[in-house]
């Protein structure tokens, strides 16, 4: 946290490094768009792929765009989106699991 | 190199680290971003097969839209890093072409929320019709919200730029606005992958 005045100019970004993460992204984007499109699996299959090719796609964002990784320069940004990965499911999970269980106790047919 | 004679272009690209204290806080600002809309995404997920009686999402929802917004966004992370590209080569005029660029595509995507909106409410389905519908314009408009005022501030730094050039300050502040514009493609990905392509896909097969 100390670099504001100094002059290290840090991890220069390169053309090469967007593109790529573009065009990575870019097909992680076709392939569940063209599943729902074509439609030709089962709905459980392409719900599958819609989640493991955006959760991909995050992985793709975090490192080419946002360029997270365990350098000097990026270290605690990346250790504050582990925290917040964690909050996130701890609240998202517990949540979730609370509301199911109440409906399966209340009997509530066709949720 | 040319268009910043005099400011050092390595005090600017010191300014543009992710480890300075103002570029870290703000980091720490979208870390609570991130559990504003995860409580969103919570909400929908919850209320999202609570029609009472209203549309359901393939009633409302095209995929040819979000297909058209999605290739938007993505294409304007795209330019906002070519954005960032040019800050540490030193071109000033490079930044706000690609600035405008993003700008360009946000409104883009902006434009078609909006249209889709208005199109929906339209039918007699604002947010008021379900808790499907209040939960989709809670989480679908926060993020539209979010990408308004990020092209509010991108007209800010192309006006700060023009006018004042590339300083250190104005490199530390496109570098926070780097981190504002991708993390809304970020986003966008839970935002299609959980509320339009499951929502288009449960209606397509029934």
């Amino acid at each position: 946290m100390s670099h504001s005045d100094d002059a290290t100019p840090g991890h220069a970004p390169t053309a090469r490094g967007y593109v790529m993460g573009y065009l990575a992204a870019l097909v992680l984007t076709l392939i569940p768009f063209g599943a729902v499109y074509y439609d030709l699996m089962s709905q459980g299959a392409i719900l599958l792929v819609i989640a493991i090719t955006a959760v991909l796609q995050l992985g793709v964002h975090l490192r080419f765009f946002l360029h997270l990784d365990m350098s000097q320069e990026q270290r605690w940004n990346t250790i504050s989106v582990l925290f917040s990965v964690f909050t996130m499911f701890v609240m998202v999970g517990g949540t979730l699991w609370l509301f199911y269980s109440l409906y399966a106790r209340h009997m509530m047919i066709g949720y | 190199m040319a268009s910043s004679p005099s400011y050092d272009l390595n005090r600017v690209r010191a300014a543009a680290r992710a480890d300075t204290e103002v570029n870290f806080g703000f980091w720490a600002y979208l870390m609570s971003d991130v559990v504003l809309f995860s409580m969103l995404f919570l909400a929908y997920v919850n209320l999202s097969q609570r029609f009472a009686g209203g549309p359901t999402p393939a009633d409302i929802f095209s995929l040819h839209g979000v297909f058209l917004e999605t290739m938007a966004l993505l294409a304007s992370s795209l330019t906002f890093g070519l954005a960032m590209v040019s800050l540490h080569q030193g071109r000033k005029n490079h930044i706000i072409g690609w600035l405008l660029a993003t700008a360009v595509l946000g409104i883009y995507f902006l434009w078609h929320e909006v249209s889709e909106f208005v199109h929906i409410i339209h039918e007699g389905a604002s947010f008021t019709r379900s808790g499907f519908l209040s939960a989709y314009f809670g989480l679908v408009g926060t993020h539209g919200a979010h990408v308004f005022f990020g092209l509010i501030w991108i007209a800010t730094m192309v006006a700060q730029l023009a006018i004042k050039g590339l300083t250190p300050p104005i490199a530390s502040r496109l570098a926070r606005l780097s981190l504002f514009w991708h993390f809304l493609d970020l986003v966008w990905i839970c935002v299609f992958s959980t509320v339009y392509l499951p929502g288009i896909l449960a209606g397509g097969s029934s």
